[in-house]
C-alpha cells in the first residue's frame, strides 16, 4: 500500500512531462533534427558499409579527421577563394571548396580502412579502432600546432529561411519549419536518406550489395567483384561520415575543437543497429536518440513548472550531458536482441584460388 | 642458439618494425608541420625532438623515475584490455572505468585523509577498483543478457562516467573554494619508495602483471578465459557458460583500469579537478596490442608508451614540438603492426605474429544476437 500511494505522484510527473513535450515540441524539433545530422550521418555511413559486409568502428575517427579538414582548408581558402557569402545558405567559395576537402578527406580514411580491412584482411574491428586512435592523434598534433597562430576559419553554412507562408500554416507548420528551417547538410541528409534506402532496396545495384553482404561466395559466382564493391561501398561511407564531420564544424559550429565528434561516430553505429541496418530506420533511430539531446537543452532553457520543474531542477546540470548516452545504451540493450546483421557481416572475403 | 634467435626474432621484428617506422614518419610529420607553418625546411628539428624525447624520458635517474611512475597507469589500464581480449571481449571502456577507479579513490581517501595511512590507503585503494569493477560489469552484463556489443556500450559509458565525475567535482565532492576541485586525499596518497615521486604503485603494478599470466596460464579461470576468447562454441561445448564468462572478464577487466585510475590519482594527482582527465584507457589499447596480450608484451609496450609520454614533455619545451606528436607515434605504431600481413610477406619473416585469435571473436559476436 506505501508503495502504491508512492508511485502516485510519479505517474503525476510522467504525465507533467508528457505535457511539456507536447508543449515545446514544436519549437525543439528543429534542434533535435539539427543533433540528429551528425549522428545520422555516422548511421547511414555504417548501413553503406555493413550492408557489403564491412564493419566499420572507423566512423567516429573519419568524421573528426573530416571536421579537421572543412575547418582547416576553411582557414587556407578564406584568403585565396574569398569568404562573401552567397544568397544560397551563405556558401562562400572558400566554404564550398573546404567542404570538397573535408569530403575527400573523409574518403582517403575510408580508403585506408577498404585496404586494411578488405586487401590486408586484417580484423575489422581492430582497424577502425586504429583509424580512430590515429585520427585523434594526428588532428591533437595538428590542432596544436595551428593553434599557435589562432587563426580564423572560412565561416559556417547558413539556414535556409523557409517562407512565412508554409511555417504559419495552422498544425503543419512546425513541421516545414523543422525540415527547411536547416542548413544545406541537414537538408543534404534529408535527401539521401530517401534516395539511400530506394537505391538499397528497388535498385540492382542495392540488390547487389546486400547480396555481397549476406553471401558474398555466391555474389562472386554471378558475377559481382566483391572486392571491388566493398571498396566503393566503403569509399561511399567515407564520403557520408565526411558529411557528418563538415557538419560539425563547418554548420553546427564555424570552429574545430579536439575530440568534437564526442562519440556520435558510435552512436551513429548504435542507431544503425537500432534501426536494423536500413538507412530510413537507422535515421529514426538517429532522431530518437538525438531527442535526448533536444529534450536535455530544452529543459535547460525552459524548464517546465510546477513539481516536474522542481524535479528536474534538483537533477545535477551534468546529468543532462549524460542522457544521451544512457538513452543510447538503454535502447541499445532493448532492441539488439531481435536486430540481425548482414549474414557476411565483419568477415574478410578471400577469392578462390583460380584454377 | 640459432633456432632461439630466429624465434626471438619472429616475436620482435614486427614491433621493431612498427617503433622504427613511427619514428620515420614521425620525423617527416615534424618536418612537413614545421614547413607548413613557418615556411622553412629545417631537417635537424626532427633529430633535435626525438633526442629531446629520448634525454626526456631516460636521461637521468630523476626522469627514469618519472618514466616509471608514468607507466604505472599504462601498465595496469593494458592488463586491462588485455585481459578483456583474451577473453574475446573489447574493452574500449578502460577510460571510463580508469575515471571511475579514481573517483572512487578520491571519494573514500578524502573521507579518510586523516585516518593512518594504513587504513586510508587499502581503503581508497579497494574502492577504486571497485568502482572500476562496477564500471566494467555493466557492459558485460548488458553483453550476456541481451548481446548489445561492448564497443558501443563501453564507449557510451566513458561519457557518462565523464558527466559523472563532473557532477561529482562541482556538487558533493567540491572542496568548498571558487574552483571545481575536490580536497587532498592527505593520508590515503600512495607513499614514496624511491626519489622525489617514486610511489608504492612501482612494486605492485608489476605485481599484477605476475598476477594476469598466473591467472590466465596457471588457473582454470584463466582456461575458461582463454577458450571463450579463442572459440565461444568449443566453451560453450565444454559445459562453461560463456555468459558467465563475459561477465567475469569485463568485470576483473574494470577492476584493472580501476585500480589505474586509483594509482594515478592517489600516486599522482592526489585530488581531482573537473578538468580530470587522461587518455590511459585509449592508450591502454594500443599498448594491449602491441604487446599482442601477452604479460611480457605488455609490460614492454607500457615503458614505451610511458616514456615516450614523460619525454614528449621535454620535447615540447626544447625543440617546440607539440607533445601530442605522441599521438600521431602511436597512430603510426599500430597502423604498421595491423597491415603486418603485408610486411611479413615484403621482408620474409618466418612465424611472425602480429595479432592474436581472439580479435576475431571480437568482430564474430558483433551486432548479433544475445550470447547463449
Amino acid at each position: 500500500m506505501d508503495q502504491f500511494l508512492y508511485s502516485i505522484p510519479i505517474i503525476g510527473l510522467v504525465f507533467e512531462f508528457i505535457g511539456y513535450l507536447i508543449a515545446v515540441l514544436p519549437d525543439i524539433s528543429p534542434i533535435i533534427l539539427r543533433a540528429a545530422t551528425p549522428i545520422a550521418f555516422a548511421a547511414l555511413c555504417g548501413v553503406m558499409c555493413e550492408r557489403a559486409g564491412v564493419v566499420n568502428i572507423g566512423i567516429e575517427g573519419t568524421m573528426l579527421v573530416a571536421a579537421f579538414v572543412g575547418w582547416t582548408a576553411g582557414v587556407y581558402l578564406a584568403p585565396v577563394l574569398g569568404t562573401d557569402p552567397s544568397p544560397f545558405f551563405g556558401a562562400s567559395p572558400a566554404l564550398v571548396g573546404a567542404l570538397a576537402l573535408a569530403l575527400l578527406a573523409g574518403v582517403l580514411v575510408s580508403v585506408v580502412h577498404a585496404w586494411l580491412s578488405v586487401s590486408v584482411r586484417a580484423d575489422q574491428i581492430i582497424s577502425g579502432t586504429i583509424i580512430n586512435i590515429a585520427a585523434f592523434g594526428v588532428t591533437g598534433y595538428l590542432i596544436a600546432l595551428l593553434a599557435q597562430s589562432s587563426p580564423t576559419g572560412a565561416g559556417q553554412f547558413k539556414q535556409f529561411t523557409p517562407p512565412d507562408v508554409l511555417t504559419s500554416l495552422p498544425l503543419v507548420g512546425w513541421i516545414f519549419d523543422t525540415i527547411l528551417n536547416q542548413g544545406p547538410l541537414t537538408i543534404t541528409l534529408l535527401i539521401v536518406v530517401v534516395l539511400f534506402q530506394i537505391w538499397l532496396f528497388r535498385t540492382r545495384w542495392g540488390l547487389r550489395v546486400r547480396a555481397v553482404g549476406e553471401h558474398p561466395r555466391a555474389a562472386e559466382t554471378v558475377g559481382i567483384d566483391v572486392i571491388r564493391l566493398r571498396y566503393r561501398n566503403v569509399m561511399l561511407g567515407g564520403i557520408l561520415a565526411g558529411l557528418g564531420g563538415a557538419y560539425l564544424s563547418m554548420e553546427g559550429t564555424a570552429q574545430f575543437q579536439q575530440e568534437m565528434t564526442a562519440g556520435r561516430g558510435f552512436i551513429g553505429l548504435a542507431a544503425m543497429i537500432v534501426g536494423r541496418w536500413t538507412p530510413l530506420g537507422a535515421f529514426g533511430a538517429a532522431l530518437l536518440f538525438a531527442s535526448a539531446t533536444g529534450i536535455s537543452q530544452s529543459i535547460l532553457i525552459a524548464p517546465p513548472p510546477g513539481q516536474l520543474g522542481d524535479v528536474l531542477h534538483s537533477l545535477p546540470p551534468q546529468f543532462f550531458d549524460a542522457v544521451p548516452y544512457l538513452v543510447t545504451i538503454i535502447i541499445l540493450a532493448g532492441v539488439v536482441g531481435r536486430s540481425i546483421p548482414p549474414a557476411a557481416d565483419g568477415q574478410p572475403y578471400e577469392r578462390e584460388a583460380a584454377h | 642458439m640459432n633456432a632461439r634467435l630466429q624465434q626471438a626474432w619472429a616475436v620482435l621484428a614486427l614491433p621493431l618494425i612498427a617503433i622504427v617506422m613511427s619514428v620515420v614518419v614521425g620525423s617527416i610529420v615534424i618536418i612537413a608541420s614545421e614547413w607548413l607553418v613557418t615556411g622553412e625546411l629545417s631537417p635537424g628539428l626532427a633529430v633535435d625532438a626525438f633526442s629531446a624525447l629520448v634525454v626526456g624520458a631516460v636521461g637521468n635517474p630523476r626522469v627514469i623515475v618519472n618514466t616509471l611512475v608514468t607507466t604505472m597507469p599504462l601498465l595496469l589500464g593494458g592488463l586491462s584490455v588485455g585481459l578483456a581480449f583474451k577473453g574475446g571481449l573489447f574493452n574500449i571502456g578502460a577510460q571510463g572505468q580508469f575515471l571511475m577507479g579514481a573517483l572512487g579513490s578520491v571519494i573514500v581517501g578524502v573521507q579518510l585523509r586523516e585516518a593512518p595511512a594504513i587504513v586510508a590507503l587499502p581503503a581508497a585503494l579497494a574502492a577504486g577498483m571497485l568502482f572500476g569493477l562496477a564500471w566494467g560489469f555493466i557492459p558485460g552484463f548488458l553483453k550476456a543478457v541481451s548481446g548489445a556489443h561492448e564497443v558501443v556500450t563501453t564507449i557510451m559509458l566513458n561519457f557518462v562516467a565523464l558527466a559523472v565525475l563532473a557532477a561529482a567535482v562541482n556538487g558533493p565532492l567540491n572542496a568548498g573554494g571558487t574552483s571545481p576541485i575536490t580536497a587532498d586525499v592527505g593520508n590515503a596518497a600512495l607513499p614514496i619508495i624511491i626519489g622525489r615521486n617514486g610511489t608504492i604503485a612501482l612494486i605492485y603494478a608489476p605485481l599484477m602483471v605476475l598476477a594476469y599470466g598466473f591467472l590466465l596460464f596457471r588457473t582454470t579461470r584463466g582456461f575458461e578465459i582463454r577458450v571463450a576468447g579463442s572459440s565461444p562454441d568449443a566453451a560453450r561445448y565444454a559445459g562453461m557458460s560463456p555468459r558467465r564468462l563475459i561477465i567475469w572478464t569485463m568485470s576483473a577487466a574494470g577492476l584493472l583500469a580501476g585500480l589505474a585510475g586509483a594509482t594515478d590519482l592517489l600516486g599522482s594527482t592526489h585530488q581531482m579537478a573537473s578538468s580530470y582527465g587522461t587518455t590511459v584507457g585509449f592508450d591502454a589499447i594500443a599498448i594491449a596490442l602491441l604487446g599482442r596480450t601477452s604479460p611480457i608484451g605488455i609490460l614492454l609496450s607500457a615503458l614505451l608508451f610511458g616514456a615516450l609520454r614523460t619525454g614528449s614533455a621535454q620535447m615540447q619545451i626544447s625543440a617546440g614540438v607539440p607533445a601530442e606528436l605522441v599521438g600521431v607515434l602511436q597512430a603510426t605504431i599500430l597502423f604498421f603492426l595491423i597491415a603486418s600481413p603485408v610486411i611479413v610477406k615484403r621482408f620474409g619473416i618466418r612465424g611472425a605474429k602480429s595479432g592474436f585469435e581472439e580479435a576475431a571473436t571480437i568482430t564474430g559476436t558483433y551486432g548479433s544476437e544475445a550470447v547463449r
